[in-house]
């Protein structure tokens, strides 16, 4: 029996997509069990791996970790990834939420009626470069250093990233006022374990497509 | 100049009111400033103390905190109320985040219609019945303690009293299914910081209403139509 982490969840981004940058950002090998059929998920419920009748599931240290959050704050304190006192796992449970929020609006787009759609490219737009890209530009033009906080890499700077190439993907040149998000995510590329996230053959998985959309309703609609 | 913490939010439960409940909890005094109007709002936005230019923000130990989730992890771990290890922590996150979702349907519950109320009401108890007490239930019944994690009081209990009192507030016999919740609600509200916490005069707030309703709009201009789940 494997060792590695476990995770359960459809072969999408969605919200198991974060867990997996954060796992491999740490090096952290792991396995992947795809949900591709309603009944699949039904057998799971029914013998008790999903706490609250949701995925993502990781199982993990003997764990069926559920809650996006739990699982990746467990990891980035298994890790090292959090921070080395309270105040700074508080700045980077900060960051790492106002990410989250604006992650948010990529997740749930492509469910968005066909009518409603530019209206929520717009959003996506508006928020990420008036309300969070602002934040992280200042938060590293302020204290010069390569990483979010406490000059380290920890939690919050796989966050950003993730979000930052999630953002560019809809909004190409989204990034061209943010000198500082710029060197950031240059920076990070070049770190080793994500540089490999980012080659052809890792767990990243593609931008949601029809494919998944409709996986997505078949697997969890009533 | 004063120490304690000081909340920053309207005058009512919104997104603040799990933050109550935790620092009540530790038996932490805070202090809090209402906001009535836009011109406040601006001026706290004007200042830079926002980060995301949302609330709840809480002023504490030099910071101004915002993200309610990173408020109360920090107030949970200070204040030891977060478990005593990775894994205990671990559990706590996870029973958190369940009943976080299940007071997540009750949240949007004051700006929706007439009619999408009843709708949300049923999907409320729904919710609770069939997939949160259930899981809180087990685990009290499986470990027989009298605590959710660790056999020491946590965030989680807290959490899960906040959740259960304001599913009661939709239902008042909700926990007729659930015998150790039963239990777990009375032992819990026994807890002298919890006991004062639950009379009159603290700073636990009100059901919100259409007063609440009309400030959280006014203030941050959010005229649309909030649409349940």
């Amino acid at each position: 029996m494997s060792g590695k982490p476990r995770l359960t969840y459809l072969n999408g981004r969605g919200r198991m997509e974060p867990i997996r940058w954060l796992l491999a950002a740490a090096g952290v090998e792991f396995e992947e069990v795809y949900l591709e059929t309603k009944e699949q998920y039904e057998k799971l419920i029914k013998d008790g791996f999903l706490l609250f009748q949701q995925v993502p599931l990781v199982e993990i240290d003997g764990m069926k970790m559920v809650q996006t959050r739990a699982i990746m704050s467990y990891i980035a304190g298994k890790y090292n990834l959090y921070g080395k006192d309270l105040k700074e796992r508080a700045l980077i449970d900060m960051y790492v939420e106002g990410i989250s929020d604006l992650m948010q609006m990529i997740l749930m787009f492509p469910f968005s009626p066909p009518d409603a759609k530019d209206k929520n490219l717009e959003s996506i737009k508006e928020r990420a470069t008036n309300r969070y890209f602002p934040v992280f530009e200042k938060v590293l033009k302020q204290h010069g250093q390569d990483f979010l906080v406490g000059n380290k890499f920890s939690w919050a700077d796989v966050q950003l990233m993730e979000a930052i190439l999630a953002v560019e993907e809809k909004v190409p040149g989204v990034l061209s006022g943010f000198p500082q998000l710029q060197v950031f995510k240059t920076k990070m590329s070049n770190m080793p374990t994500i540089k490999k996230f980012l080659q052809p053959g890792s767990p990243r998985k593609p931008p949601p497509d029809a494919h998944y959309v409709d996986t997505v309703l078949k697997v969890f609609k009533k | 100049m004063s120490t304690k913490p000081k909340l920053y939010y309207f005058d009512g439960r919104g997104k603040m009111e799990s933050i109550r409940w935790l620092l009540a909890a530790a038996g932490v005094e805070f202090e809090e400033e209402f906001l009535e109007t836009r011109d406040q709002y601006e001026k706290l936005l004007q200042g830079g103390s926002l980060l995301f230019q949302q609330v709840p923000m809480v002023e504490i130990d030099g910071m101004k905190m915002v993200q309610t989730r990173a408020i109360l992890s920090y107030i949970a771990a200070k204040y030891n109320l977060y478990g005593k290890d990775l894994k205990e922590r671990a559990l706590i996150d996870m029973y958190v985040g369940g009943t976080d979702d299940l007071m997540g349907f009750i949240l949007m519950f004051p700006f929706l219609s007439a009619e999408d109320k009843e709708k949300q009401r049923a999907l409320i108890v729904q919710k609770a019945t069939s997939r949160y007490f259930p899981v809180y239930e087990k685990v009290l019944k499986d470990h027989g303690q009298d605590f959710l994690v660790g056999n020491s009081f946590s965030w989680a209990d807290v959490h899960l009293l906040e959740a259960i009192l304001m599913v009661e507030e939709k239902k008042s016999d909700v926990l007729s299914g659930f015998p150790q919740l039963q239990a777990f609600k009375a032992r819990i509200s026994s807890i002298p910081a919890i006991k004062k916490f639950l009379e009159p005069g603290s700073q636990r707030k009100p059901v919100p209403d259409d007063k609440y309703v009309e400030t959280v709009r006014r203030v941050l201009r959010m005229y649309y139509d909030v649409k349940a789940n």
